[in-house]
């Protein structure tokens, strides 16, 4: 079964939503899908406790009353890619679905830094955690160490709290001189500047410390402590869950599947994109955290333009290139002043595990100069996520670029992948 | 100009046995390859190491070959799994053949039994009902290939060798090889590059044959052999265009590996959803149980085919110190100690333990 679109939206974060609304609202027939139950993506994810984020809320509802029509389609995990078709995945069923374009809203996900003891059970991503509470995983009284890289580590630190955890401190790499500088450019971002200031209140007696990371992890079988690099000293504190991001990276794998072309002049590779949001392929656009992390303003900007030109409104989408550049700036701003330190590169020892599906160590990474060499020799990047972490960690370090991804994007059954296209012989 | 006794142009399962006989015989050797070690064809089978009954030169090169493969039973690069191989018959036709192949393969030297149905499915409970038994190779195994070939070459530079490598041949010349940045290497050249010999060697016909292959993620003792449909060989040994066949492997780490397909004139290396799809309903016809399974990995690869399916083991007709070894088709893993020994007997001047006149490339140019 082959179920058309005018207009496929992959990825229901802001992004996708602002797409679905801005194609839907020139009559066409959209598809949004995401691979989650709910929508609004990893940043307005829904919170057992504390509901969908209200922006979130009043994005969908838009959605329903938009004069188009829009089918909201949960849990629908893309496979593969060919041309405009896409095989997804749900729970019960495998379908095709196909379109006259395609929006790419995939988002971004996060830059995890191996360090010795970062795969102790009790260490997770910044943002990984804070899904992860706000699914209901408990983390109540449990003593928390936040830190790595970017705003991220607030919005994480506040979600911990507001499910009861005790947030011993946030460990921010980037020098306070740097910090303090972004902070004085926030007020030509006003939502920004609003959106820290309430970060600050609800973070009220929690230390932040710049210029410092986690250098160690410390626990037999699980996490008990951590050791900090701070400018003032190194610091031991004992903790129960260590949350530790260094920032997004682009999803850009169903982008590279279809042909995309990235764009590599940035650190890690993002959707090449004009100024109307179009890939390299015909009909296909990108939007959001895929063609550079830009934070969620900018998201649901390029969102609406991507949506309004892949409904054949390229007028529309033009309107909104003034604010799109504008919110791009504070890419800009991000990237400089929470650039990695050259330490927290070189924190992992010749046996930490570097890709964590193949138990892998830096020291078995030696002498090798390409993904694919080293992963038919080491089975780097050979597990399920296919390098998604290991490969990403490894671009940072300068060791190699990210070898790539095969079909399956996502691990998917093999009656999925057996499902017949209709439209072949 | 730097003088070798022998130049082995390729490091795929096939160059790097040859590279590590030479070597270990005492030749000076040069090893080049412009990519991974065991990045080609090496990398993307199976690694399944089986004798195929159905051409006895064949069979013989198998044979030989196998019995030096159980010198890499203890390399831990060598993941070496004794799974042995069991082949299915789907009818009584199938399996009216089965005791013409058992002594076949025992008159070769190897180990083979008739299995009936009952039996069948106490050696492998997950496969479909209705199959009318099979045949048992128990002594037959899988490897990890490319770090194999990895291995070997290592050994052979361990051994005097030296390895060009990022480095290709751009010229062959008289007991000359120039490569492509211009350095010129002197001595008898080996070529061993696959699917990529038309380039230095067009007169000897080969063409490329895709395949593909699946990964699933970890389901220990769900598959216990490497379990083939007896039709596999007239899948492997047709001349079809395309063609698809049931052969599945247990992975030391509880994977299993999903194949097989065949194409000729497809040169694109996309995995192909409709030959995937083709291939998976195979599979499910004989095992059901795999449709819950989790892929986690699709890929293809290309055999180096020769037209009578038998490899290019020896000089060069026509040729001065000029030497191929190439076109293993899908049995290049299971076939290259064996090849390589050859082969050093053939540059040695003394008579192999087997008879290189089935794979002389002079057949091809008759």
């Amino acid at each position: 079964m082959t179920e058309r679109y005018d207009v496929l939206v992959v990825g229901a974060g802001p992004a996708g939503l602002a797409a679905a609304r801005a194609a839907a609202s020139h009559g066409a027939r959209v598809g949004l899908l995401d691979a989650q139950a709910r929508h609004g993506g990893q940043v307005w994810r829904h919170d057992v406790l504390h509901g969908t984020p209200r922006p979130a809320r009043k994005a969908f509802d838009l959605l329903v009353r938009t004069r188009g029509h829009v089918e909201w389609l949960p849990q629908h995990q893309v496979i593969s890619a060919d041309h405009r078709t896409l095989l997804v995945e749900t729970p019960r069923a495998a379908i095709r679905l196909s379109c006259g374009s395609m929006v790419l809203a995939t988002g971004a996900r996060e830059l995890l830094l191996p360090f010795p003891g970062w795969t102790l059970p009790g260490v997770t991503g910044a943002g990984g955690i804070q899904a992860l509470a706000k699914q209901g995983w408990p983390v109540h009284g449990k003593r928390v160490v936040v830190a790595g890289s970017g705003p991220l580590l607030l919005a994480a630190a506040a979600t911990l709290r507001r499910h009861g955890a005790r947030v011993l401190g946030i460990y921010e790499q980037a020098p306070a001189a740097a910090v303090a500088a972004f902070a004085m450019q926030l007020w030509r971002w006003p939502a920004r500047a609003v959106q820290a200031a309430l970060l600050r209140a609800r973070l009220a007696g929690i230390p932040y410390r710049c210029g410092s990371f986690v250098r160690m992890a410390h626990g037999r079988d699980a996490l008990c402590g951590v050791d900090v690099d701070d400018p003032r000293g190194p610091l031991r504190i004992p903790c129960d869950l260590l949350a530790v991001g260094y920032g997004l990276v682009p999803n850009v794998e169903l982008a590279s599947m279809l042909g995309c072309a990235l764009d590599h002049t940035r650190g890690h590779p993002c959707v090449q994109v004009d100024a109307l949001l179009r890939t390299s392929v015909a009909g296909v656009y990108a939007a959001g955290e895929s063609c550079g992390i830009a934070g969620l303003a900018a998201a649901r900007i390029e969102g609406g333009m991507a949506g309004h030109a892949a409904a054949g409104f390229p007028a529309a989408a033009t309107a909104l290139l003034p604010s799109r550049q504008r919110a791009r700036r504070f890419a800009d701003l991000l990237a400089q002043h929470f650039a990695l330190d050259a330490r927290t590169r070189t924190l992992a020892g010749a046996d930490t595990i570097i890709c964590r599906c193949e138990d892998v160590t830096l020291a078995a990474l030696d002498g090798f100069t390409d993904a694919r060499a080293a992963k038919l020799a080491t089975r780097c990047g050979m597990g399920a996520c296919q390098g998604r972490i290991c490969g990403t960690a490894l671009a940072e370090l300068d060791r190699f670029p990210h070898g790539g991804i095969r079909p399956p994007l996502f691990p998917a059954r093999l009656a999925t992948l057996a499902t017949g296209d209709p439209s072949t012989p | 100009m730097s003088h070798y006794d022998l130049i082995v142009v390729g490091a795929g399962i096939v160059g790097a046995s040859c590279a590590d006989e030479a070597a270990t015989a005492g030749l000076r050797v040069a090893i080049v390859e412009p990519g991974p070690i065991g990045g080609g064809a090496t990398a993307c089978g199976m690694g399944h190491l089986v004798a195929m009954d159905d051409d006895p030169a064949e069979l013989a090169l198998a044979r030989y070959s196998l019995r030096r493969w159980e010198d890499h039973v203890d390399l831990a690069e060598a993941e070496f799994s004794r799974c042995g191989t069991l082949w299915v018959a789907r009818n009584e036709t199938e399996a009216e053949g089965i005791a013409q192949r058992v002594a076949r393969l025992e008159a070769s030297g190897g180990e083979a039994e008739a299995v009936d149905a009952q039996a069948l499915y106490r050696l492998e409970p997950a496969l479909a009902p209705g199959l009318c038994g099979g045949m048992l190779v128990p002594r037959e195994a899988v490897v990890y290939p490319p770090r194999v070939a990895l291995h070997l070459v290592r050994r052979a530079l361990q051994r005097g060798a030296t390895l060009y490598a990022g480095r290709a041949v751009r010229r062959l010349g008289r007991a000359t090889v120039t490569l492509d940045d211009g350095t010129v290497l002197a001595g008898p050249a080996l070529v061993a590059t696959g699917c990529a010999l038309p380039e230095l060697l067009p007169q000897l016909p080969l063409r490329p044959r895709k395949g593909h292959l699946l990964i699933t993620e970890r389901y220990p003792g769900l598959l216990h052999h490497q379990v083939l449909e007896l039709g596999y060989a007239s899948s492997a040994h047709g001349t079809a265009g395309s063609s698809v066949a049931f052969n599945v492997q247990p992975r030391p780490t509880g994977q299993i590996l999903i194949g097989s397909s065949r194409e000729f004139d497809v040169t694109d290396p996309a995995v192909s959803g409709p030959m995937l799809q083709r291939m998976l309903q195979r599979a499910f016809d004989f095992m059901p149980a795999l449709r819950g399974l989790r892929a986690i990995r699709a890929w293809t690869g290309f055999r180096p085919a020769t037209p009578d399916g038998r490899p290019y083991l020896g000089a060069v007709p026509d040729s001065t110190d000029l030497w191929v070894a190439a076109g293993h088709e899908g049995l290049g893993v299971t076939t290259a100690l064996g090849s390589a020994r050859l082969m050093l007997d053939l540059l040695q001047g003394r008579p192999p333990a087997i008879d290189p006149a089935p794979y002389a490339p002079a057949r091809a140019l008759a």
